[in-house]
């Protein structure tokens, strides 16, 4: 099988700092990767890398077939990125940068004036598409991004944390745009601190801390990777909290964890039949839950159980539950 | 995968100054969407003009009239200077914003933005040599020569700026700011300017002096801009600027081009 995106033993060395300590990447034509890792992890020095805006000290990385070190140009020519680094010129307006860069593409004036008002229709900018860059809020930015590395329709697409900062209005947008690009067939690397977003679009996820590799696969495998499932209870009656949690201690034989802010109790289970008994104690005890089920493990856990340490930004999680 | 198109694999040399036209071009619209940009290059010189012709102007010279015959040649030299060092303003605020990266991951030249940048740059010069003449004709400037030698001026100024900006090119690689630029550069500007024949008859000054005014290239340019403005024999000076306009491309060009390569990999 070729990938879209393959790379083998990077390293990039910033003085006596190591950002990216021996990473293989591998995503199939038509999927999406997310590069999951704390601030710092060596995400964006990645996409860099791969982006051909950086050589790697060690290794090497092909996207397409084409090496990103000796074919750089043929590189360019495919892929599109967007991120915290690669912007637009926020003194122009947004059609000015798009045009600019379809000209910079080899489009004609007529072509370049074409592909840029289709792509701000599409990215809902055509009101502000004669207004400075810099007049945006940071969705419609962020949006602008994305569609100035869309002119060239590039192949594969490098999305550097995308929805950082938004609201979560402008990050359903930009994940609903990012499917959109997945369905045309364009293979996309994201890097994200959201276990969310990483759960949401990704097909594959490559977990990254100092520079290193520590987990790879989809997200069903890194779930299934971390432990057995977990039951879940959400009381009607946050009252009924303590009894719940020694109906479940009695069946389990150990102290469930009971989140109080989120109003959820959930304990380790390796025998999913135990669910039919507690839903049976429930109403022997005449207790009533608003939720009761058994799940996978989040990647708030997967990344927990592999790192050690809870992510540093995490948005909110419930709906992250598998 | 849908690989419709052959790989892009070489970028030619036309194409390499298409896409540095097309980057001047972004420079020029910033300039036409934000005119306060080219305060430097537009108030600057008429501050100076007014300042040197009508408080100094009379005690150099001894008439106000007679110092801006004088004056004005040196003046659009000493201006063409000071805009020079907006290249490297330009390209490091393009650095440091991210714009570059966005360039930097497109299949055009490496170099298509520092080409960019320095066409760019022949705006501004333009500008401000209009915006000089300009006050300065309504002061009561006129060009005693033909408009041959006008426009043979004109050109040796671009030209003396356009090399010149390599050295801002090269200081603006090499710091974190835009505004470090200037700031750099006033030490190496200063002298160039100030030290020459541009707003004192260079016999008035120390011998030690003298010497550096007399090799100046500003020196050598503000005489030859005077001979071709106001007539008189401009060859020989505007050989020895020429030649200092060489020698200074000849050793920032490729110093500006390795820091350039490496401050963006």
């Amino acid at each position: 099988m070729s990938y879209a995106i393959e790379a083998e033993g990077l390293v990039k060395r910033f003085g006596d700092t190591v950002a990216l300590d021996g990473v293989n990447l591998a995503v199939p034509p038509g999927k999406v990767l997310g590069v999951l890792g704390p601030n710092g992890a060596g995400k964006t020095t990645a996409v860099r890398v791969l982006a051909t805006l950086l050589r790697a000290d060690e290794g090497w990385a092909r996207v397409a077939g084409y090496d990103v070190a000796t074919q750089a140009t043929a590189v360019r020519g495919i892929i599109g990125l967007t991120g915290q680094y690669a912007s637009v010129d926020e003194d122009l307006s947004g059609t000015e940068n798009l045009v600019l860069i379809g000209k910079l593409l080899g489009l004609s004036k007529a072509d370049a004036k074409a592909r840029a008002a289709e792509l701000l229709a599409k990215f809902e900018l055509t009101d502000a598409a004669s207004r400075s860059v810099k007049t945006y809020s940071g969705g419609m930015r962020r949006r602008a991004d994305l569609a100035a590395s869309l002119v060239g329709r590039p192949q594969v697409l490098y999305l550097d944390e995308p929805t950082t900062g938004l609201d979560p209005h402008s990050r359903n947008e930009v994940w609903a745009t990012v499917r959109g690009l997945v369905d045309d067939g364009v293979t996309v690397l994201l890097t994200t601190q959201y276990l969310e977003e990483a759960d949401q679009l990704a097909d594959l996820i490559t977990v990254i801390d100092h520079g290193k590799v520590i987990a790879a696969g989809t997200p069903y495998e890194l779930k299934r990777r971390t432990g057995g499932q977990s039951l879940q209870v959400r009381p009607t009656v946050a009252a009924d909290t303590p009894a719940i949690a020694t109906i479940l201690r009695e069946l389990t034989g150990i102290e469930p964890l009971v989140n109080t802010d989120a109003g959820l109790l959930s304990t380790p289970v390796d025998n999913p039949l135990l669910l039919s008994s507690v839903v049976r104690r429930l109403d022997e005890a005449g207790i009533t839950a608003d939720e009761i089920g058994l799940r996978l493990p989040s990647l708030d856990d997967v990344f927990l159980t592999l790192t050690g340490r809870t992510t540093p930004t995490t948005p909110v999680t419930e709906g992250s539950l598998a | 995968m849908t690989t419709a198109t052959a790989p892009i694999t070489h970028i030619s040399p036309g194409s390499a100054l298409r896409h540095g036209f097309t980057l001047a071009g972004r420079a020029v619209t910033k300039v036409r969407k934000n005119p306060e940009s080219l305060l430097d290059v537009t108030l600057q010189p008429i501050i100076f003009l007014l300042l040197f012709v009508y408080l100094f102007g009379g005690a150099i010279q001894g008439s106000t009239d007679a110092y801006l015959q004088v004056l004005l040649p040196g003046l659009m030299v000493q201006n063409i200077a000071f805009a020079s060092l907006g290249t490297g303003m330009a390209l490091n605020a393009d650095i440091t914003k991210g714009v570059f990266d966005r360039f930097r991951s497109m299949p055009i030249a490496r170099s298509a933005p520092l080409i960019g940048a320095v066409l760019g740059d022949i705006v501004r010069f333009v500008v401000t040599l209009t915006v000089l003449l300009v006050v300065a004709v309504i002061m009561g400037f006129r060009v005693q020569t033909d408009p041959g030698r006008f426009l043979i001026a004109i050109a040796l100024l671009i030209a003396f700026g356009l090399c010149l900006c390599w050295v801002s090119v090269f200081v603006g690689m090499l710091v974190k700011s835009p505004q470090a630029v200037p700031g750099t550069l006033v030490a190496f500007i200063f002298p160039l300017t100030f030290g020459s024949n541009v707003f004192v008859p260079s016999d008035s000054l120390p011998g030690w002096l003298q010497v550096w005014v007399d090799i100046n290239p500003v020196t050598h340019l503000a005489n030859a801009a005077r001979g071709l403005l106001l007539g008189g024999d401009w060859v020989a000076d505007a050989g020895w600027a020429f030649l200092w306009a060489i020698g200074i491309a000849a050793v920032f060009f490729p110093l500006a081009l390795r820091a350039y390569r490496r401050r963006v990999g």
